[in-house]
């Protein structure tokens, strides 16, 4: 019962409208890079969660504002950032590294070391 | 080979909405009267504003940009800012392959127009978690004001 409420509070979380962050991905031979716009989200403010393949992203944005202030325009017009990955098989979930600063999130997710190319070298008996 | 990475859930919504977005951002807003110096939505930096009774508030959305590079200007009641966000993807590099490049580059200029009574001498800038938020003060004679009754 219990686990119920939680599946239920958790699938409610994820419909909650949010914006879609402008992203950026490469891959070179060790692995993904993925950079991502989160403007206005305070580092405690960004979670990162990894589940099976999955990787989800998700921030709220959090800006100062003074308390009388009505909005007048927005572009923005949404408080929280989502947005999720499904990774393949090869890439190392344990090792991701995530750097956030100024607003922009860098993460690296390398492969396992088994998927990475390698050089074989051809000896000449 | 990492089409699966792209391939977020809720994609079809999602694909909706950068497809409005770049609809918009192709042709503009259709229908209602705008401000004649508004732009497309989807524009970078993205920006709000908002209005207290002393001052105007103005949110930049500009993420990863060194704030020395950025340049903010009054003129005439209209402020500018502009500056530059180099690219985060590799170039010539040919073992590199690239599956996402929405992020903006290069080039940026944004205007918004300020109401009458601010005072352009009293603005304050500041950026932090990659928003730029610029509070510019509103003409103290401007600002309402209790009378008293003896």
């Amino acid at each position: 019962m219990n686990d119920k409420q939680e599946v239920t509070k958790a699938e409610r979380q994820s419909d909650t409208p949010a914006l879609l962050p402008r992203v950026d991905v490469f891959e070179d031979g060790t692995g993904i890079t993925l950079l991502a716009d989160l403007p206005g989200v305070a580092k405690d403010k960004l979670t990162l969660r990894v589940e099976g393949d999955t990787l989800q992203l998700e921030g709220e944005i959090s800006p100062e504002t003074p308390a009388n202030m009505e909005a007048v325009y927005a572009e923005l017009h949404l408080p929280r950032y989502r947005r999720a990955f499904t990774l393949s098989s090869e890439l190392d979930t344990d090792k991701v590294n995530a750097q956030f600063k100024d607003g922009v999130l860098t993460l690296r997710i390398p492969k396992h070391a088994h998927a990475q190319p390698r050089k074989i070298e051809v000896k000449i008996v | 080979m990492y089409e699966s990475l792209l391939n977020f859930p809720g994609g079809l919504f999602a694909d909706f909405d950068r497809l409005q977005r770049e609809l918009q951002q192709a042709f503009g807003a259709v229908g209602q009267p705008s401000s004649i110096r508004a732009v497309a939505s989807g524009t970078f930096p993205s920006i709000n504003v908002g209005s207290t009774p002393g001052s105007v508030e103005i949110y930049a959305f500009a993420p990863g940009i060194d704030p020395s590079k950025l340049d903010v200007q009054i003129d005439r009641g209209v402020l500018t800012l502009s500056g530059e966000r180099p690219s985060a993807l590799p170039s010539g590099d040919e073992r590199q392959a690239v599956y996402a490049s929405e992020r903006f580059s290069g080039r940026f200029r944004r205007t918004v127009s300020l109401p009458e009574d601010i005072d352009p001498d009293r603005v304050t800038a500041n950026y932090r978690d990659g928003v730029l938020h610029i509070s510019v003060s509103r003409r103290e004679s401007a600002q309402p004001k209790r009378v008293e009754i003896k």
